[in-house]
């Protein structure tokens, strides 16, 4: 897993005489990215509104899934109430839900485990 | 009411003024305004409620841009819908003609109103199915006709759509 690596400096400039200048003080603050890279899911929950046909067509629209696969996912949700469409990174999470929104789908990003 | 796919264009004849007026309707029933309810089903959070700071963000960012998205597709709407406005007599039937590159602005801006009044009424599972319920007898009664009604013009917009996407019609 990557590790995020800030540096902040912090020079003592402000009060330092014309003939001393202190060390600067380093301060390494290591952030882990595991937060940012766990796999999350993109659920999509159940709605008596949309139509079935609509579903099925934006899982085909938005993950590239074939009629069949994207039918399945369909009648998970209709059935079962949820079904996850997707998992990964954050990132690419949250643009699969922003384009589920988009067509007006109850989506949400869960993180996994 | 006839509707049918012309080259590309689906076009709705023999419109009587009471499914037009229906039609007109659609602009106004995206407006989730003043009702909560319908507000947080058209926005819908974009997690289960824990994690604050990504609900935060989105609203700051994303809600915007589909604020945008949605408007877009009902402005398209409208303008369709000037068709309807047209010089004949007030109870003539009329025709709309849906171009094909409209076709998706019409599924959202449907898709909106379906879930607008959804929510406003708080239709029940059971009511949402009735699809032969009358619409005269109440104003309940007439919302879950135009639910229906702009669904089936969506199951018909999806069909014509997958034959566009298919390639061209024999």
């Amino acid at each position: 897993m990557d590790k995020g690596v800030a540096i902040t400096l912090f020079p003592a400039w402000k009060n330092a005489g014309p003939s001393t200048v202190d060390k600067p003080t380093i301060e390494k603050e290591t952030r882990s990215k595991e937060d940012l890279d766990l796999p999350w899911q993109v659920v999509v929950h159940n709605d008596p509104v949309n139509l079935m046909s609509y579903v099925t067509m934006v899982f085909q629209r938005v993950f590239g899934y074939p009629r069949e696969k994207a039918e399945r996912h369909m009648l998970e949700v209709h059935h079962g109430g949820r079904s996850i469409l997707w998992s990964g990174m954050r990132e690419r999470a949250e643009l699969y839900v922003q384009q589920l929104h988009g067509y007006l789908l109850l989506a949400t990003l869960e993180k996994t485990g | 009411m006839e509707i049918c796919r012309r080259n590309d264009e689906i076009e709705i004849s023999e419109l009587d003024p009471f499914l037009a007026e229906l039609l007109r309707q659609i602009p106004a029933s995206t407006n989730p305004d003043g009702v909560p309810a319908a507000e947080e089903r058209i926005f819908s959070p974009p997690t289960n409620g824990n994690e604050t700071e990504i609900c935060a963000e989105w609203k700051l960012y994303v809600q915007p841009e589909l604020r945008r998205l949605f408007q877009t597709a009902t402005e398209t709407v409208v303008a369709d819908l000037e068709q309807l406005n047209g010089n004949e007599k007030k109870f003539a039937n009329r025709t709309l003609r849906i171009p094909s590159k409209h076709a998706d602005a019409w599924l959202n801006a449907l898709n909106q109103a379906r879930l607008v009044i959804a929510a406003k009424y708080r239709f029940t599972d059971g009511e949402l199915s009735d699809q032969f319920r009358s619409p005269i007898g109440s104003r309940r009664d007439l919302s879950l006709f135009q639910v229906n009604f702009y669904g089936f013009l969506q199951e018909f917009i999806l069909r014509e759509l997958g034959g566009w996407e298919q390639g061209p019609s024999s």
